[in-house]
This record gives C-alpha cells, sequence and structure tokens, in this order.
C-alpha cells in the first residue's frame, strides 16, 4: 500500500491481473431478460391474469373445433324434412330430451347425440347455437379491434410524427370524434348502413357475412379508433422528448436504431394492451346491437341474439337465457381481467 | 375564477356546441342517405299520393335546403318536425313524453349508484384487504362485465317471474324499481372502483397522518379529509354514467316495456319513422354532450390543482 498520500505515481496494486474470484464475480450467471420476457414472467405470477387466459383459449378453441365434428348444424331444424309435414316434437325440447323419430331410433337400438341444451323454438340443437354464439361474439371483437388497431396506429402515428398544424387538425376531428355518444351513433349508422348497404353487396362475397356485421365494422372503424390514436400520440410525442434517446442520440446512436430500440418496444406495449381491452368493449357493443336486433343476420346467432329471443320464453326456458349470458359474461370478465393482467405486466410506467 | 379557467370554459363550451352541430348533422344526412324514402314503405301508394305527402313535409325540396331548415327549426325553435308513422303527433311531443318518464328512471338510478358506490367504496378502502374489500371488489368487477341487458333479464327472471315480488311491467311506480336497479349496478360498482381507489390515495397523503397525529377522530379524518378529496375524481364520471344510463335504457325500457324514450327510440328504429330517430338522436346525444360538459368543467373548478390542458 502505498502510504505517501500526496504523490502523483500510480498505485501499481490498482493494475494486477484480477484474481478468479474477481473473475469469478465478472460471468454472466444468466442470460440478461428482454422486457418481453420480464413482462411474461410478471403476467405468469398474476394467477388471476393466467386463469382467464386459459379461460379464454379454452373458449376460442370449442368455438372453433367443436363444430366441425358436432352431429347438428347451427340453422339445421330438426323437425323439417324435405318433403314432410313439420314434426314439432322437436321444437322447445328440454335438455338432454330427443324428438320423436329419434326415439324411435333409439328402441331400435341406435346411438343418438343428445342435445345437451335442447333445442330453440324452431327446433335448432341449443348448444351449438351457443358455440356458433360465442364463435360470431369472439370473431366480431377480434376484427373490430384489429380494424381499430391499424387506424388509430396510423392516425395516432401521423399525428405524432408530423406534428404541427397536421398534428391539430388531426387533434381537433378526434375531439369532435371522442365526444360523439358513440353508442347512439353506432345505432343510427347501423340502422341506416343495413338499409343503403343491402343492395350494394348483394350476391357478393360478403352477402354470407351479412348487411350488419358489416355495417357494425365499419361504425367500428369509423368511431372506435380515436382513443387508440389519442394514446399512440401521446406515446410517440412523450417518448420522443424521453432522456434515454437524448442519451442513445448522445452516444452515436442513428435515428433507426432509437426507433428500434426504444420507440417500438414502449409503443407497442401500449398498443397491445388498449387492443386487448378493445375485444371485451367490441364483443359488448356487438352483444348489445344484437340484442336491439341490429346485430348478426338470422338463422345466424350470436349471444346477444340468443338472449334477446330468449326473452320471450324466458319463464318456461330461462335456461335459454342464462346460458348464453354466462358465456357472454365469462368472455368480458376474462378478457377484461387478461387485460388489466396485461396492463400490470407490460406498462412500463407502473413497474417503479 | 381566473382568465385560464375562462378560457378553458369557454374553450370546452365551444366544443360541445360543435359536437352538437356534428350530431345533428351526421343524423340528417345519414337519416336521408337511405333510399327509397320513408313513403315507400309496404303498402303501395300512388305516384300523385306520394308526391302530395313529400310536398307536405318538406321531402321535395333539395336536400341543402331541408338541410337548412331542419337546422334552424331544431337551433331556433327546437321543433323536429311531425312524426311520419305516428299520425298527428309531432316528434316534440313523443320526445317529451317519453323524457319525463325517463328522467325519472335515470335520477333515480344514477342517485342510487352514486350514494352505494361512494359507500361502498369508501367502506371497501378502509378496511384495505379484509374479507368485506374483497366481497365488494368480486361485487363491483362482476357488475362492470355483466352487459345492462343481461343484468335486467336477470333479475326479471329471478324477482319477478320467479320469486313474484316485483312487478315486470314497468309502467307503474313499483314496476320502476327492477329497471332502476338494473340501471344503477354497473354505474355503480364503477363509482365503486373509482372512490376505492382514489380513497386509498388519499388515505396515504400526508396531510391524514397530519391529522392523525394530532388526534383528530377516525369519523372526523373521514368524512372531513378524506373523502372530500377522494371525491373529487369521481366528479369526471358524472359525464360517461349518463351516457352509459342513456344506452343502458333504450334496453332496459324494451325488456321491462316501460314508457320512456328509450323505448320511443328503439320503435322508431323498427318502423324506421326518421323524423323520429333523428330528434331522439338529437336530444339523448346533446344531453350527454351536455353532462360531459359540465362534469369536465366542475371538475377543473374543484380542483384548482388540476393542470388546464
Amino acid at each position: 500500500m502505498n502510504l505517501k498520500k500526496l504523490s502523483m505515481h500510480p498505485d501499481l496494486d490498482c493494475f494486477a491481473p484480477a484474481s478468479e474470484a474477481e473473475k469469478e464475480y465478472m460471468v454472466q450467471m444468466r442470460p440478461s431478460s428482454t422486457f418481453f420476457k420480464d413482462g411474461v414472467k410478471r403476467l405468469m405470477k398474476n394467477k388471476i391474469a393466467v386463469i382467464s387466459f386459459f379461460v379464454i383459449v379454452i373458449i376460442t378453441l370449442c368455438s372453433i373445433i367443436l363444430p366441425m365434428f358436432w352431429p347438428y348444424k347451427y340453422d339445421q331444424m330438426l323437425g323439417v324434412r324435405p318433403g314432410r309435414p313439420v314434426n314439432s316434437s322437436y321444437n322447445n325440447l328440454a335438455p338432454f330430451e330427443y324428438g320423436e323419430k329419434e326415439l324411435e331410433r333409439m328402441a331400435e337400438g341406435e346411438k343418438i347425440f343428445p342435445h345437451i341444451f335442447g333445442t330453440d323454438a324452431q327446433g335448432r340443437d341449443y348448444f351449438i347455437r351457443v358455440v356458433y354464439g360465442a364463435r360470431i361474439s369472439l370473431a366480431v371483437g377480434f376484427f373490430a379491434s384489429l380494424i381499430v388497431l391499424v387506424i388509430g396506429l396510423t392516425v395516432g402515428s401521423i399525428s405524432g410524427y408530423c406534428g404541427g398544424k397536421v398534428d391539430i387538425v388531426i387533434m381537433r376531428i378526434v375531439d369532435i370524434i371522442y365526444s360523439l355518444p358513440d353508442m347512439l351513433m353506432v345505432i343510427l349508422l347501423s340502422t341506416v348502413l343495413k338499409e343503403v348497404l343491402a343492395p350494394l353487396i348483394a350476391g357478393t362475397v360478403l352477402e354470407k357475412l351479412g348487411v350488419n356485421m358489416i355495417s357494425l365494422f365499419i361504425v367500428f372503424g369509423l368511431l372506435y379508433w380515436v382513443s387508440m390514436s389519442r394514446q399512440i400520440r401521446g406515446q410517440i410525442l412523450s417518448l420522443r422528448e424521453q432522456e434515454y434517446v437524448l442519451a442513445a442520440q448522445a452516444t452515436g446512436a442513428r435515428g433507426k436504431w432509437i426507433i428500434m430500440k426504444h420507440l417500438l418496444p414502449n409503443c407497442i406495449s401500449v398498443v397491445v394492451i388498449s387492443t386487448a381491452l378493445q375485444i371485451p368493449s367490441a364483443i359488448f357493443t356487438e352483444s348489445y346491437l344484437s340484442f336491439l336486433g341490429l346485430g348478426v343476420n338470422a338463422p345466424m346467432p350470436s349471444l346477444g341474439s340468443l338472449a334477446s329471443d330468449a326473452l320471450n320464453g324466458m319463464n318456461s326456458y330461462p335456461y335459454r337465457l342464462v346460458i348464453p349470458a354466462i358465456v357472454i359474461s365469462l368472455i368480458v370478465l376474462s378478457l377484461n381481467l387478461f387485460g388489466d393482467g396485461l396492463r400490470d405486466a407490460f406498462d412500463p410506467k407502473l413497474n417503479g | 375564477m381566473n382568465s385560464k379557467t375562462l378560457m378553458y370554459v369557454l374553450k370546452r363550451i365551444l366544443l360541445a356546441a360543435l359536437t352538437v352541430w356534428v350530431v345533428i348533422t351526421i343524423t340528417f344526412f345519414v337519416s336521408h342517405a337511405v333510399p327509397g324514402g320513408p313513403f315507400t314503405g309496404e303498402k303501395a301508394i300512388s305516384a300523385a299520393a306520394q308526391a302530395a305527402l313529400e310536398a307536405k313535409y318538406g321531402l321535395d325540396k333539395p336536400l341543402m335546403e331541408q338541410y337548412f331548415t331542419y337546422l334552424s327549426d331544431v337551433v331556433t325553435k327546437f321543433d323536429f318536425g311531425p312524426s311520419l308513422k305516428q299520425r298527428g303527433q309531432d316528434v316534440n311531443d313523443i320526445i317529451s313524453r317519453g323524457l319525463s318518464v325517463s328522467i325519472k328512471l335515470g335520477l333515480s338510478a344514477a342517485a342510487i349508484a352514486a350514494v352505494c358506490g361512494i359507500v361502498m367504496g369508501a367502506v371497501a378502502a378502509l378496511k384495505r384487504n379484509s374479507v368485506l374489500d374483497r366481497c365488494i371488489m368480486v361485487f363491483s368487477t362482476a357488475c362492470v362485465s355483466m352487459p345492462s341487458f343481461i343484468m335486467g333479464s336477470f333479475l326479471l327472471l329471478i324477482f319477478s317471474l320467479k320469486l313474484g315480488l316485483l312487478p315486470a311491467n314497468g309502467t307503474t311506480a313499483a314496476g320502476l324499481i327492477l329497471p332502476v336497479i338494473t340501471l344503477s349496478l354497473s354505474p355503480m360498482a364503477n363509482i365503486t372502483r373509482l372512490t376505492r381507489s382514489s380513497m386509498l390515495d388519499v388515505l396515504g397523503q400526508d396531510y391524514i397522518r397530519t391529522a392523525k397525529a394530532k388526534g383528530v377522530s377516525g369519523m372526523k379524518i373521514v368524512f372531513k379529509h378524506a373523502l372530500k378529496n377522494a371525491l373529487i375524481p369521481v366528479i369526471t364520471y358524472v359525464g360517461p354514467m349518463l351516457a352509459y344510463i342513456v344506452t343502458g335504457s333504450l334496453v332496459v325500457e324494451k325488456i321491462f316495456a316501460v314508457n320512456g324514450i328509450g323505448r320511443a327510440f328503439v320503435g322508431s328504429i323498427t318502423d324506421r319513422d326518421y323524423p323520429l330517430i333523428m330528434g331522439t338522436t338529437i336530444v339523448l346525444a346533446s344531453l350527454i354532450v351536455i353532462m360531459n360538459l359540465v362534469s369536465d368543467i366542475l371538475y377543473k373548478v374543484v380542483d384548482p390543482r388540476i393542470n388546464l390542458e
């Protein structure tokens, strides 16, 4: 040890090669975690979010796979056979009951696939209708959010990057659309679009999808992108001013690197979270419109229209209301909880 | 009120007026984009009769002229013209008749939601992480994720069809109980969550600790120091709550057969009674826009700490 405090001689001890113990200290014990891995780890710790994720996956898989091998079709009226009078014994069956012909065939030893939830007033297997309804609701939620995402991302990033006059004009439009009462506009637009679109799409592939469905998507594309674009604009504006962007610039990082490594990952978490939370609200809107008779076209079922149809026979067949109600609440609840979990796990502001 | 606040208020009023104008314009042109016009119904009428009808309602004039007539009627005289399907009735009459019922319904629902929500939220925050807190949070989460029409149908099924406690028909006073509860549940849950989180925030503030250190009684801390400040963010929810109640009342009035404006609106959609659709949309939309405006301004005025812009 050099005891001469004022000596300008360098302390040679400082330049000795590192000992084995010191080297060990520097060894990387495990690869450094990425932002995504970190988030997933936090998400996996959140039991509620994991459970909701599995609920969503199970419902989605069921709604895709079950109709493939189910012996009944969603629009197949079991009592109706070509060239014969309608057999009303198939209508309004209670769960696990069978129609006349089916009972005869069972007496002969044939195995008939049970109607787990019975049939509806027109003799259609109710279970497959609920499955189909869930499928439609999920699909509407997913695609509507996708539309919202694309429009919101485009407009928001244009507004954020360009700034200046473009930004001001876009943001005033956003302000007005944002303060429009969305549900009333949705109802008005889908009422009218239904009439306008019907002759336009007759005979095309789109007709199969149904006018109501298309007008629903148009309405979503017109109205619901505003909050997404606001968030993305705000995110880009604030990210551009962050110290770490300045630090990256100071260390000589190029624009591409900053965008790829700093701006985009931070934007993506906001985008993913708000898309995830958009899905349940789209499902909500779809079921609401279906309930008012403005949703998907009959005979295609959606959870909202199933509940609406069930209202008429509610006293005799309450389960027909309860089943779609439970499914829709389960979907919306688990999507909401999963979205909340995503936000907690991926929102960098809350990490602390 | 300083000049900055005044500027903000003026700006918001301008935006609200602009929004109402946009709503009127959109509703007008969207309704007139429907092919065929209002008189091409199931019953075929002669060309002369149709021309006479169109002349009577001013539908033969150019679209822009019709638009300006409509706009000036609505803005200056608050007149939405006659209903096309309910003969001899003005849209104004139908709306004001419906509104008198719906306002009763909506206000009671809002009052119940506010009172119960604030109480439950405050209790949950004070008894944080207790069983009671958990129960309240589970209940409010369940209420938020259930669409209003499902909640209404369930209540109808349980309380009037199965138990027979309350009438299913919403035309009497007792019959309004279920619709009011249905409408209030979801806003109540939202208010509970809002109050709880802002109350927790306030309870962690220094001035609460100061009050405790000074020996202020628990009750006084809760009511005078904590709750008063915790309720400020709840004001922002007034606007969205009204929007929810308005849209919720459309289905709730359908389920319980309440003769309110929501039912008139749903009926006008199925009847394609365009003047009525336009009238109700404009009235309800203006109501929502105005309430949003009021709650936003109130929020900024009540709490001077809030940064305008």
